[in-house]
């Protein structure tokens, strides 16, 4: 061990994690995957989703805000966490209306990735079908709010990255969604096409115009190989398996 | 299995006839008699109802394509390159990079080859094979594999073909991505390419069998199919320039039953001066007419048969051979016999084989120009020659990208009419009493068959096929009521 790292230990397996990083920061450098909505590596953590629930000690704790301490022993991949998170990721199908099967995310979404990845084919609750609005004024950026998962991506991207502060939560508890720093339409903000707030949704809530399915099935992000394969394909050779 | 029952109603005169098998969709039919018992009017209710224009609305152009094919899983295809070629009008594109216009071309006829080889060899057979009076039982699709394995394996083969081409195309086999607005997302690669040619001769060979299975039986039965359930009609179609038939793109070409033309190269985004649509209450299904003839006079017939009497020719050597065999049978004039679409419909099926041929050897389609764009436009209007004929999609988009309008007219729909008159033209020769027999439910369901009816597609619903016939009386109360299982859909 060197003088700088410490030690963790995820799911039995021993990691050097640098003091600073969060778990989940951890985790990925050694190729262990934790499953994540809200976090994002340009972006403040934010612990909203709880997507990224691990056990610290026994104790429940977001991965995207806990920072490593030495010595922890961290529970990841097990039955129970996995049906926490299974049981979050099918809440936020029902809270909104999802519709992958015309949807332009369709196969680069991360939503309907972690689905695949946790084998949800249908949610166990009823679907909500709440009545969400949709902003096309914008000539370049589209808004569907039907798909948006509150997870705040794009409220830090424009706010830290961009600089523009064009998102923000407006509401409470159930009734909490995404507004925007204009009186109704997104096109009265400052934001462009290629600001970062626009990329870094995880869903098919904030679009681009002009690139929905620009990518052929097949050759989508999530087409081939599920979400968080590519941390995993990090994980150094003698811990894998 | 038939269940025929009458009803215990001596002073009324109706009969239903459910659930028609092997369609696509759900329909019921009523055969309305006079004061003499006499049929009067047949009525093929399509009673499923859906609201895809409505529910389009609001939602961002460009996601049509992709939503709206939803509205059916055999030939979505049509859809998808339909509403495709609309949106191209929407993003001001009147002429697409010769990659995209071809892979278009390559999907939908691989679409065509497939719908109309589950159309022939699945649904159809059946009845061609074992006779319309053969024992419901044993004439399906498994008794067809029983007895003719080597015909059932070939459909399933042909249809296959047919369904790799979309997905090499449109990314999938059912409700792919392929067409955008403007062009295509992909190109063929040269493997995917060699892959299809290696299989081409096998395919040639069973196409030509099949429309020779479908010649054959036409021209042995021609006494018997004649006037089965046929009618003198008005035919419409796309036409290519040069008046070849063209599945893909053209004007709008209209012809009497005599074969006089109506209206010819009509640029199809000037549709509503030349068709409207009658509501009718007893059905979902509206009913398409050319306007200058009014609805009494106006309907005509889409499809196979419409297109194969509307072209001057084909642009394929071997499905135009066939085309001028088909034509003598009328001494050039148009066929107005129901039960020829199933020929003209094998004479497509090859001219598709012979196409996709054309195509797979054109480097256009490893091209990588995809897409072309212009000037936003307020309206799109994309039409298509599906498989079972003409499909309209219009929309009309805000200045926020968003559906505003939507109509739909769908093959079926404006082959509505025409399947009226085929089973009313069955129910005056084969209802003998006032009672539905094996025959008579059978000979309904042979006449509408030949339409290849999508009747979900038709009113934009899903839901299954069954046929349901009640026979009413001139005083409107129910005298007979009579259907069908569902088989195969």
């Amino acid at each position: 061990m060197s003088e700088e790292t410490v030690s963790i230990t995820i799911d039995g397996v021993e990691i050097e994690a640098t003091p600073g990083q969060t778990i989940l920061q951890a985790a990925d450098a050694a190729g262990i995957y934790i499953p994540r909505l809200c976090a994002h590596p340009e972006l403040e953590a934010f612990g909203a989703c709880r997507v990224c629930t691990v056990k610290v000690n026994g104790r429940p704790q977001a991965a995207c805000t806990t920072p490593v301490a030495k010595g922890m022993m961290v529970e990841n991949d097990t039955s129970e966490l996995l049906e926490y998170r299974r049981s979050l990721i099918e809440m936020l199908f029902v809270e909104g209306n999802h519709f992958c099967m015309f949807c332009e995310r369709s196969g680069n979404c991360e939503l309907q990735a972690l689905a695949y990845r946790f084998g949800i084919t249908a949610p166990r609750h009823d679907y909500q079908y709440p009545v969400r609005t949709l902003d096309g004024s914008h000539p370049e950026v589209f808004i569907d709010r039907n798909r948006c998962i509150l997870c705040g991506r794009c409220v830090r991207a424009s706010r830290d990255v961009d600089g523009k502060h064009v998102f923000d939560f407006v509401g409470r508890g159930h009734e909490k969604r995404i507004w925007i720093d204009a009186e109704a339409r997104l096109a009265d903000t400052p934001l462009k096409g290629e600001d970062r707030a626009v990329s870094v949704c995880p869903v098919g809530a904030i679009l681009r115009k002009g690139t929905a399915y620009r990518d052929p099935i097949g050759r989508r992000a999530y087409d081939h190989r599920p979400i968080g394969s590519d941390i995993e394909a990090c994980r150094p050779a003698e811990k894998k398996g | 299995m038939a269940v025929t029952q009458t009803v215990e109603q001596p002073a009324s005169r109706r009969i239903v006839i459910e659930p028609v098998t092997r369609v696509e969709g759900h329909g019921k039919v009523t055969i309305l008699l006079d004061e003499q018992d006499r049929v009067k009017q047949a009525r093929l209710h399509i009673v499923e109802f859906r609201g895809f224009e409505r529910y389009i609305r609001g939602r961002p152009y460009w996601e049509a394509p992709v939503l709206v094919q939803r509205l059916c899983g055999i030939c979505p295809v049509s859809h998808h390159l339909a509403a495709a070629k609309a949106m191209d009008q929407i993003v001001g594109v009147d002429t697409l990079p010769p990659t995209a216009e071809k892979m278009r071309r390559l999907m939908h006829y691989g679409q065509m080859l497939q719908s109309h080889a589950l159309h022939f060899f699945h649904l159809v057979s059946p009845d061609l094979l074992f006779g319309f009076d053969a024992d419901p039982a044993v004439r399906n699709i498994i008794g067809v594999a029983r007895k003719f394995p080597d015909l059932a394996v070939q459909g399933v083969m042909l249809r296959k073909y047919g369904q790799e081409i979309i997905k090499a195309t449109a990314g999938k086999k059912i409700h792919g991505t392929g067409a955008i607005p403007g062009g295509i997302n992909k190109n063929l690669s040269v493997e995917e390419r060699d892959g299809f040619l290696k299989d081409l001769d096998q395919i040639f060979t069973w196409a030509r069998d099949a429309l020779k299975i479908a010649r054959d039986y036409s021209m042995d039965h021609l006494k018997e199919l004649a006037d089965f359930g046929s009618f003198d009609s008005n035919h419409l179609s796309l036409i290519r320039a040069d008046g070849a038939m063209d599945l893909y793109h053209g004007g709008l070409r209209a012809i009497d039953a005599k074969g006089k033309r109506i209206f010819d190269h009509v640029d199809y985004r000037h549709y509503l001066n030349y068709i409207a649509e009658e509501v009718k209450p007893w059905s979902y299904m509206k009913f398409p007419f050319i306007k200058a003839l009014g609805p009494e006079k106006g309907w005509y017939r889409v499809g196979p048969l419409a297109r194969l009497n509307t072209a001057d020719f084909i642009d394929t050597p071997e499905a135009e051979a066939a085309r001028q065999e088909f034509m003598t049978l009328t001494k050039g004039k148009p066929n107005n016999i129901t039960m020829a679409y199933h020929w003209a419909r094998m004479i497509e099926l090859l001219h598709s084989v012979e196409k996709i041929r054309d195509l797979l050897h054109d480097p256009d389609l490893q091209g990588t120009d995809l897409v072309a764009r212009g000037e936003r436009r307020p309206v799109g209007i994309g039409l298509i020659e599906a498989p079972r004929g003409t499909l309209f999609h219009h929309y009309e988009v805000d200045d926020n990208d968003q559906i505003v309008r939507c109509n739909l007219i769908v093959s079926t729909t404006n082959n509505n009419m025409p399947m009226n008159r085929a089973v009313e033209k069955v129910a005056r020769d084969f209802l003998e009493k006032v009672e539905i027999t094996e025959g008579l439910l059978n000979r309904i369901e042979v006449a509408i068959r030949a339409y290849d009816p999508c009747l979900s597609c038709a009113t934009h619903a899903m839901g299954r096929m069954p046929l349901e016939v009640e026979i009413v009386g001139a005083d409107g109360r129910l005298r007979a009521r009579g259907g069908k299982g569902v088989e195969i859909r």
